[in-house]
């Protein structure tokens, strides 16, 4: 077992099921002979060769596209749009094709298809390489979307994405791709889609986060931890559908709430945690549910990127703010 | 220094005149198949009887929106009847004949425009694509179910359509490119039917064809006369031996007329000519046809009351079947959303048993 980063994770993922399972395909933008522009194809084409690694011209709508014919066909196509600000091309084959074609055909035909994507903003890259588009694709009846926080959860949830049957959004946080290391034994087992994990149990207040921030958070809760006040946080890793009841259940025991994401706060995801605690929660709650966002901008380019992303004391503010609403 | 680097042209195939004369003696083998064409007729008339009855259910309310085919039967039916068992099509919305050569039902695709999702779960042609709405987004299922097969070096082959106005669409182009880069087994076919809804052929492109369209992928790209059924058979022919070789797509366009509003919704009197429009019928393919056939002796009079019997009789019996289908419980709109319903769900399945059952009486 070695330690290794999260897109190696990717990697080692990919590779497991592309052995085990002649059908996985993997196409995209440069995933060939330079592995990826992240790397995250790196080897694929040496072992695989250029049938089972397919270096597409360059079209995102046609990559989607191109999956959606092939997963009916009964492949199991892993496509890699480079940066997740250029799938907005392919979303008229994601949304109106991938997400429908086994209900519009009650079943006849399906979409066992994986789109990957390098995710989020913080590494400095040009305008349109670090959006948080995550809720668009959750309104998205059908689809599934998926982000992973950590090198283990990255090889478990691909695999669990790839051997799904119907489609999912895999979107890579990019900032973390080689931050930390982790043990991860390449078994082959997937950890289950549709589950939120808790990563730290607490009876003071649950934090909620998805992706790269998972970082952020973990080390604001061990700062807490220090001063007495326990935080339950949880990893939603499958952004839709949400494991609701995880965070109800976690705040059943705290009463207090907070969501920390990426994206602009409008219509998000951390929107749609807060009206199902609202609806469902209400006499569970002891403070207001609050969300800490990205702003409801565009993105900004790399110099105002930090301003952007929700900081460490941003975060703790809100913290704050929620443990002292009495 | 300059000297050619590539050089393309685009060859037009007819072989009978608009009354079904031959235009020459140099016509291929099948044109003296008089059991084929008889067949092709049949089936031509057969579509039409059938396009003619959707519109007439729609504007009796027993049916929603329709794409009518009028004028078109030759283009599907001409390469329709090339299609293996083991082929795959992906049509648009307005190429019912060859969804029917193919095996699909008369009354699937009552229950398409009828409303119901059952009009899409083909009982015959397993693996073909249900009618694609959103313009060209077809093209790519098609490319990607031609990979598909090369990479599993099948030996069979994909037909895709599309309306002239939809290849402006980027996703025709990406279409046709990788199947030009890839050598994809793939047939493309255009039906020029000069009009996209309210917009003439001539405002779509600056090009002398849509056919041409292809060149720049490195495709052989053809011009054929839809109103032909001899040459657009013949031209589907050639291609789709090339296909099964595996030495890559084709992009065949067929010039035909839109004889009927774009849909039920449509006015078209609203920005159509109408002497263009009575012209158009002149040049009509199942006359064409007709005409051809009575020339080989092989058509008359008797047969031809013959068939309306059978088509109109065939069509009723295809409407009975559409319309005792009651419609499907509301559970049914989770049901396929995913192979398995994800339990964040099960509330609404519940809402949805409570209070739309009842919703439409």
């Amino acid at each position: 077992m070695a330690e290794i980063t999260l897109v190696e994770a990717i990697t080692l993922a990919l590779a497991h099921e592309m052995k085990q399972d002649k059908d996985v395909v993997v196409l995209g933008e440069d995933i060939g002979a330079n592995g990826g522009v992240f790397r995250a194809t790196d080897g694929l084409l040496e072992t695989y060769g250029p049938e089972r690694v397919l270096d597409t011209p360059l079209a995102e709508a046609m990559i989607a596209g191109l999956s959606i014919g092939m997963a009916a066909q009964g492949m199991k196509p892993v496509a890699e749009f480079q940066f997740e600000g250029f799938i907005y091309p392919a979303m008229n084959q994601i949304c109106n094709h991938a997400a429908r074609i086994r209900n519009r055909t009650r079943g006849r035909l399906s979409c066992p298809a994986v789109f990957r994507a390098p995710w989020g903003g913080g590494i400095h890259a040009p305008e349109h390489h670090s959006d948080s588009p995550e809720a668009l694709f959750a309104h998205t009846p059908g689809l599934r979307v998926v982000i992973p926080s950590s090198p283990a959860r990255a090889y478990g949830l691909l695999l669990a994405s790839i051997r799904d049957p119907d489609p999912v959004i895999f979107f890579e946080p990019k900032r973390i791709y080689r931050l930390v290391k982790q043990n991860v034994e390449d078994n082959g087992e997937a950890l289950p889609l549709d589950r939120a994990f808790v990563l730290s149990e607490g009876d003071d207040l649950t934090l909620v986060t998805w992706g790269a921030l998972v970082h952020e958070c973990s080390a604001i809760v061990n700062a807490y931890h220090k001063q007495g006040v326990n935080i339950e946080l949880i990893d939603l890793a499958t952004i839709s559908p949400i494991d609701f009841d995880t965070i109800a259940e976690s705040v059943a025991k705290t009463g207090r709430c907070v969501i920390v994401q990426e994206a602009p706060q409008t219509c998000s995801v951390g929107s749609e945690i807060a009206a199902c605690l609202a609806e469902q929660c209400l006499t569970d709650l002891e403070a207001p549910v609050v969300r800490v966002s990205g702003y409801d901008t565009v993105m900004p380019f790399l110099k105002l990127e930090k301003s952007y992303l929700p900081s460490v004391d941003r975060i703790k503010a809100s913290i704050d703010e929620v443990l002292e609403y009495a | 220094m300059k000297k050619k680097v590539a050089e393309f042209d685009i060859e037009y195939y007819q072989f009978l005149d608009e009354t079904g004369k031959p235009l020459s003696d140099d016509l291929p083998d099948f044109a003296t198949d008089v059991e084929l064409l008889t067949d092709m007729y049949r089936r031509m008339v057969l579509y039409r009887a059938f396009d003619k009855k959707a519109v007439v259910l729609q504007r009796t309310g027993k049916m929603g929106t329709y794409a009518p085919t009028m004028g078109q039967e030759a283009i599907g039916t001409g390469f329709g009847l090339l299609l293996e068992k083991e082929d795959v099509y992906v049509p648009y919305y307005r190429d019912y004949p060859a969804m029917f050569c193919h095996g699909v039902k008369l009354e699937e695709i009552y229950h398409y425009w009828g409303g119901d999702e059952r009009g899409c779960d083909y009982q015959g042609p397993k693996e073909d694509f249900p009618i694609s709405v959103p313009i060209a987004t077809q093209c790519l299922h098609a490319a990607g179910i031609a990979t598909a097969i090369k990479l599993r070096k099948q030996k069979r082959m994909v037909a895709v359509s599309i309306g002239e106005g939809g290849t402006s669409e980027g996703e025709f182009y990406e279409a046709v490119n990788v199947a030009g880069a890839w050598q994809l087994p793939l047939v493309f076919f255009i039906n020029n039917n000069q009009w996209a809804i309210s917009v003439p052929a001539s405002a779509q492109t600056g090009a002398e064809t849509f056919a041409q369209k292809g060149l720049a992928s490195g495709l052989p790209c053809i011009q054929v006369d839809g109103n032909d059924i001899l040459a657009v058979h013949h031209v589907s022919k050639l291609a789709f031996e090339r296909a099964r070789r595996g030495e890559g797509a084709t992009v065949i366009e067929a010039l035909t007329y839109r004889l009927c509003d774009h849909t039920t919704a449509d006015d078209a009197t609203r920005y159509r000519d109408t002497d263009e429009y009575n012209d158009s019928w002149k040049r009509e393919p199942i006359s064409r046809l007709r005409n051809y056939l009575v020339s080989l002796n092989a058509w008359n009079e008797e047969r031809e009351i013959a068939l309306e019997k059978e088509v109109n009789q065939e069509v009723e019996a295809a409407v009975e079947r559409y319309l005792t289908v009651t419609p499907e419980p509301v559970e049914k709109m989770f049901e396929h959303l995913y192979e398995t319903l994800p339990e964040a769900y099960e509330n609404q399945v519940e809402l949805a048993k409570i209070f739309g059952g009842k919703a439409h009486g």
